[in-house]
């Protein structure tokens, strides 16, 4: 691929916890919005350096699992383990300095915005001038921007998005957004990244392409991964374990050959007679 | 032909993040700054000065001021005039306490105050959206508004109730005051000006830029990249009032003279969000370009009839103004929703390109 890429950028996210150890825990988690019960007492970890999958049928809570992991909301029961700390409760965007990173099921790029500028934009929270040093656009700014535009640069080439740098992310046809959404989490250089549907809605060609970049991702950043996905093909292909959820409860937990031979999922997923 | 960027290559970033990558941009803008230094103090006339060169450039400021609350960061806000009103209010009673203190000075110091009530009501932001907290914002109008009027402190307890621009000499220059010549004037707003803008284009490239642009985009997005929306949206707050402070000072201390409360009342938040969205949302030159033409247009094409020796009187000739403009309005925003910066936009994209169409 690129050599670059591969010798001077990438060193695993360092986080404190070594690989092979849980990096996020999640237990007995509850979430409910009113009467309606989202996600009812589910608990299960992901290990550092693998890529975690979290199926189920629609509505079974993945997306709202997502969100409790980033601090978009905050169950009412249970507790959340990361990097080997219990998390209290979190602001969303305090999220990025813990080291999580996610995309969205629909893309949610800043439209207006060039595709560089997108993916600068998930380096914010590490841009620290301020207004002052703004204003004159020289010495510490300018030395900030340049230093950041070149980790950015490594990304862009990484995904071989170098040709539309300068466009509008609005005007990008979607299996380039989704890439360019990947991208800027990548940008935020975290330590777990949550993909939500990272391949709704691609050809065939653009699936192979984003299965590529999220295992490059995974094996030569070490990043974590937890991706919701429903194309049965790329879970079990790509993902080192698998969770299920149905009606907010977790069904089944393992790897990929578990999972595909566990009754309830089987049930879950074709349904049976009541 | 001219406008070309082939063989300008940039070895480095530092180089690909000057403020004109192209070559010609930066040719084209020192075209522009010899015909405001030079040109235009050498041919225009008093009438010139006071009518189409001064309140253009102030109230490019304005629209400035205001874009970069609306455009970049996305808050829709019509208390515009009311925070000019609050730097004019400011940089008086500032000039009256301390005489000696330098006007430059005063004008830079009383944006401050304006950041600071602008950033009072913009708190409200991270609640409300859109047009509601264009609402809100409208509270600030019609309550400062009120205030200018109403605290007598603020005026210095003066019969009329209006401000009077006292005689200001700096470096033994006579800047301000009825007496004050126009050429001395115009060179300082367009320094302020100046500065401001190149200070406006900086913030809105950095992070901070970026920060209020994807603000704008998708919020819930921003705060996912570790955007905090309160501080983001108050930094924009504070920013735009700060400019929007400033050019109000100039309003009154360079172009006016004089100032009674209702002067900042809600027209000229109208007036100054016309020229933000006919010259462009989320563009610096957009609002030199909007300003030209809500300001300057209407002044042009009452003496052009004159010139060419047409008799009309002036209640006809105040009429078809009014509808000419009115109509070229509707006719921009038609062919352009996003302004005439786009217009620029185009035109350089196909410049660059031509002769072939892609």
């Amino acid at each position: 691929m690129n050599k670059a890429f591969v010798q001077n950028s990438f060193e695993a996210t360092d986080d404190g916890v070594a690989p092979g150890e849980v990096l996020l825990a999640v237990e007995n988690v509850t979430l409910s919005f009113g009467g309606v019960r989202a996600i009812g007492g589910v608990s299960f970890d992901v290990i550092k350096g693998e890529i975690r999958a979290i199926i189920g049928p629609n509505g079974a809570g993945k997306t709202s699992m997502l969100n409790v992991i980033n601090g978009f909301y905050t169950p009412q029961i249970g507790t959340i383990w990361f990097r080997g700390a219990e998390r209290i409760s979190m602001k969303p965007h305090e999220a990025v300095g813990q080291g999580i990173a996610r995309t969205f099921q629909n893309v949610a790029l800043f439209k207006g915005m060039s595709t560089l500028d997108n993916i600068m934009a998930g380096r914010s929270v590490m841009m620290k001038r301020g207004l002052g040093w703004q204003m004159l656009w020289q010495g510490p700014a300018l030395r900030e921007e340049i230093e950041h535009r070149e980790k950015v640069e490594e990304i862009i080439e990484f995904l071989e998005i170098q040709h539309i740098r300068r466009t509008p992310v609005g005007k990008l046809p979607y299996g380039l957004q989704k890439r360019v959404e990947l991208g800027r989490a990548l940008a935020m250089e975290p330590s777990i990244l949550l993909l939500d549907e990272p391949m709704a809605g691609m050809n065939l060609e653009e699936k192979e392409d984003m299965s590529r970049f999220i295992i490059d991702v995974n094996q030569q950043r070490g990043t974590t991964i937890a991706l919701i996905e429903h194309d049965m093909g790329v879970v079990m292909d790509l993902s080192d374990r698998v969770v299920v959820l149905d009606y907010g409860k977790k069904i089944a937990d393992g790897t990929p050959d578990e999972v595909k031979s566990n009754q309830d999922v089987i049930d879950a997923y074709l349904g049976v007679s009541h | 032909m001219l406008y070309r960027i082939a063989g300008q290559f940039k070895t480095n970033y530092r180089a690909d993040h000057a403020l004109f990558p192209v070559r010609q941009d930066a040719v084209l803008l020192a075209v522009i700054l010899i015909c405001a230094l030079v040109v235009f103090p050498l041919t225009a006339s008093e009438f010139t000065f006071q009518a189409l060169l001064i309140p253009v450039l102030i109230y490019s400021l304005a629209a400035l001021g205001l874009n970069i609350l609306t455009g970049y960061a996305g808050q829709l806000s019509l208390g515009t005039g009311a925070f000019m009103g609050v730097g004019a209010y400011a940089c008086y009673k500032l000039i009256t306490i301390f005489p000696e203190m330098n006007l430059l000075v005063a004008i830079g110091l009383s944006g401050f105050f304006s950041a600071a009530v602008g950033m009072a009501f913009g708190l409200p932001s991270l609640r409300i959206k859109g047009f509601y907290l264009a609402i809100a914002t409208l509270a600030a109008q019609f309550f400062l508004v009120w205030l200018f009027e109403k605290w007598a402190w603020l005026y210095n307890y003066n019969a009329s109730g209006a401000i009077q621009v006292p005689t200001i000499d700096m470096f033994g220059i006579r800047v301000a005051g009825p007496t004050a010549s126009s050429i001395v004037q115009y060179y300082f707003v367009l320094l302020v000006v100046g500065l401001m803008t190149f200070f406006a284009i900086n913030i809105t490239r950095g992070h901070i830029g970026r920060s209020w642009k994807a603000v704008r985009d998708m919020d819930i997005a921003a705060e996912l990249v570790g955007i905090n929306l309160l501080r983001s949206k108050l930094i924009a707050f504070g920013v735009s009032s700060y400019i929007v402070g400033v050019s109000g000072a100039l309003f009154v201390f360079m172009w006016r003279g004089a100032a009674e409360p209702n002067l900042f009342d809600i027209p000229l938040s109208f007036r100054v969000l016309f020229i933000a969205i006919i010259g462009g949302l989320g563009s610096v030159m957009g609002n030199y370009l909007g300003a030209i033409l809500i300001v300057a247009l209407p002044v042009v094409l009452n003496i052009v009839p004159e010139a060419l020796g047409l008799d009309i009187n002036a209640a006809t000739l105040e009429h078809l103004n009014i509808m000419i403009i009115g109509a070229l309005i509707v006719t921009v925003l038609i062919v352009e929703p996003h302004g005439l910066a786009r217009f620029w936009a185009i035109i350089r994209e196909k410049l660059i390109i031509w002769p072939f169409p892609h």
